[in-house]
């Protein structure tokens, strides 16, 4: 090992070289340093969170004593599954239940419907395909938020029902964007092949174009799932009844209550991101692919 | 095959869209037991002579305007620095981007238990610990002047990640060479950044500006949840505008003509964004 290592001379007058060397080796650890207090005020919100989900409620208000490591135990999370159990205050089951639902329908709903216009559109001849795709490209423009309103007071009827929460979202012209200009960047030979073997467009589709999808697909579930989950709006607007209401919506109201329990309203937050998390976590490439697709088609 | 998502899109998008506009020319209340009536003009008579609807209006242009370039900003700045090939530096991407999955209500209670008043506060507690005591606590959402910089601050930090991953997209886009090349002409580390990072990331940036702009005209669960546009109307919006008017006072004409408006803003941003990017292909 010795011998290898060059040997420097000990006793030599600092050179040029090497007094630059050494400062580049300063400003590289204040760089070090400065990325790491970078992350950790980054990271403050998330880290005060978790730590919160496991004080006693009248530590999480507490200055910065709240990121104190004291005291922890799971007594907040046992006490929010407590708290909600019984119809008037709704209980905790469901609401994840509404959220899982509304998800899970919005998701596989949407890359079902989705999909086959986007495949309809790009692919097969049609009467009308222009004119319905530049209508729905003029759709993906118009934010959800433009038409809150007159769907709030069309689908009056409906409200406190859990269909009404994704029933809006299923069809939507940014999936269908999405999977239109994946298809019409797709090679077309071996569909062509397949036609030529006497496959029609259905068996096609299911046989030879779909197992080379699954960047779209993924890419548009995670973004329909992430924003179906975080929906906040819609539901302000059409639930009241807690048995029917989504996480959001339902922390919102739990942090309103006073006095407020913070630990268990920390301790809800933890599980209500918690899934999202573990998805996000898994499936990071798929996220990072998914979002910079949309940037890119946008 | 397109039956379904046509539906869909027709019953669910296209109709709600043109009854919005349909709506904005008649007064409509819940509350009220009488029939939709021709209102004419009379919504956006209402609108446009309201201070309400100019608070809020200059709340969402405040709002654009300074997280716009601050969210860029420091999205570019933490693209470069998580670009290094370094140990660790994957667990740093994946730390500035998990806010983004992070639902905006449960952001919102997170920052509303920072923002509180007193010594309590985490960032009253920050402040007065680093400047050793110098620094009086602040009621950061209860007070006017700083409601709408905690409720900017916040949605900054939930949304810069997006823009990071965008913007390491691009930054990944622009080929070695032309590092290469203008570190051959003796272009510092500036000039390398401004003649060669800049530009590679045109469309990144056009894109990830529109978008944030478009963002912040539909600023709503944070408002909802922090602060119900007060104290005073000093974070109310547009779309917190149109909420309260349709969903609590019931007055759905007059909603509706907050969110037309708020549409026609969103369509010239969009129509804006197109032209860019054209312009930016005919030059390429």
């Amino acid at each position: 090992m010795t011998t290898l290592t060059p040997t420097r001379p000990v006793v030599a007058a600092p050179s040029h070289a090497s007094r630059r060397r050494q400062r580049r080796r300063v400003t590289e650890r204040i760089g070090y340093l400065l990325t790491a207090l970078v992350a950790l005020v980054f990271s403050a919100p998330i880290l005060y969170l978790v730590i919160g989900s496991l004080k006693p409620s009248s530590q999480v208000l507490d200055g910065l004593s709240g990121l104190n490591l004291s005291n922890l135990s799971l007594h907040d999370y046992s006490g929010v599954v407590h708290q909600f159990n019984s119809d008037s205050t709704g209980h905790f089951a469901n609401f994840y239940i509404t959220s899982l639902t509304v998800s899970a329908v919005v998701v596989v709903g949407g890359l079902v419907v989705n999909s086959l216009a986007g495949y309809a559109l790009a692919r097969l001849r049609w009467r009308g395909r222009k004119l319905i795709l530049l209508a729905v490209i003029a759709l993906v423009i118009l934010p959800f938020q433009a038409i809150a309103v007159p769907l709030f007071y069309m689908l009056d009827g409906a409200r406190d029902t859990v269909y009404v929460q994704f029933i809006p979202f299923i069809a939507s012209a940014f999936s269908i964007f999405l999977f239109y200009s994946f298809f019409l960047n797709l090679p077309k030979e071996f569909e062509e092949a397949a036609a030529i073997d006497g496959a029609g467009p259905w068996r096609t589709l299911f046989t030879v174009v779909l197992p080379n999808c699954k960047p779209v697909f993924a890419s548009v579930a995670i973004l329909s799932f992430l924003s179906s989950w975080s929906s906040f709006l819609w539901p302000v607007m059409m639930v009241d009844q807690p048995s029917v209401s989504p996480l959001p919506l339902q922390i919102a109201v739990f942090q309103g209550q006073t006095p407020v329990n913070w630990g268990e309203v920390c301790a809800f937050g933890v599980l209500m991101v918690a899934p999202v998390v573990v998805v996000f976590l898994v499936f990071q490439r798929w996220f990072v692919r998914g979002v910079t697709a949309s940037a890119v088609k946008g | 095959m397109t039956a379904p998502a046509g539906i869909g899109l027709v019953l669910f998008v296209a109709v709600p869209f043109v009854l919005a506009i349909w709506l904005s020319f008649h007064f409509v209340n819940l509350n009220s037991i009488l029939p939709p009536r021709w209102f004419g003009f009379e919504q956006y008579r209402r609108l446009f002579t309201s201070g309400v609807f100019y608070h809020s209006l200059i709340n969402n242009l405040v709002f654009a305007a300074v997280v716009v370039p601050l969210q860029t900003g420091l999205a570019i700045c933490l693209a470069l620095l998580v670009n290094r090939k370094l140990r660790g530096i994957a667990i740093l991407r994946t730390l500035f981007f998990l806010p983004v999955v992070f639902p905006m209500a449960l952001v919102a209670v997170v920052w509303k238990l920072i923002y509180s008043p007193d010594q309590l506060g985490l960032l009253n507690s920050f402040l007065h610990t680093i400047t050793l005591g110098h620094f009086a606590p602040r009621d950061w959402l209860g007070d006017p002047t700083t409601a709408l910089a905690a409720i900017i601050l916040m949605s900054v930090w939930q949304g810069v990640g997006l823009q990071m991953i965008i913007i390491l997209a691009g930054l990944q886009g622009i080929s070695p060479d032309l590092y290469e090349a203008a570190t051959l002409d003796h272009a510092g580390p500036w000039q390398r950044f401004r003649h060669v990072t800049l530009p590679g990331l045109r469309n990144s940036l056009v894109f990830v500006v529109m978008v944030t702009t478009i963002l912040s005209f539909q600023l709503f669960d944070q408002v909802y949840i922090l602060t119900q546009g007060g104290p005073g109307d000093s974070t109310s919006t547009i779309m917190y505008q149109a909420v309260t008017s349709a969903f609590t006072d019931g007055d759905v004409g007059q909603g509706a003509a907050l969110t037309v408006v708020f549409f026609i803003f969103v369509l010239m941003l969009t129509l804006m964004q197109r032209r860019m990017l054209r312009e930016d292909r005919a030059v390429a």
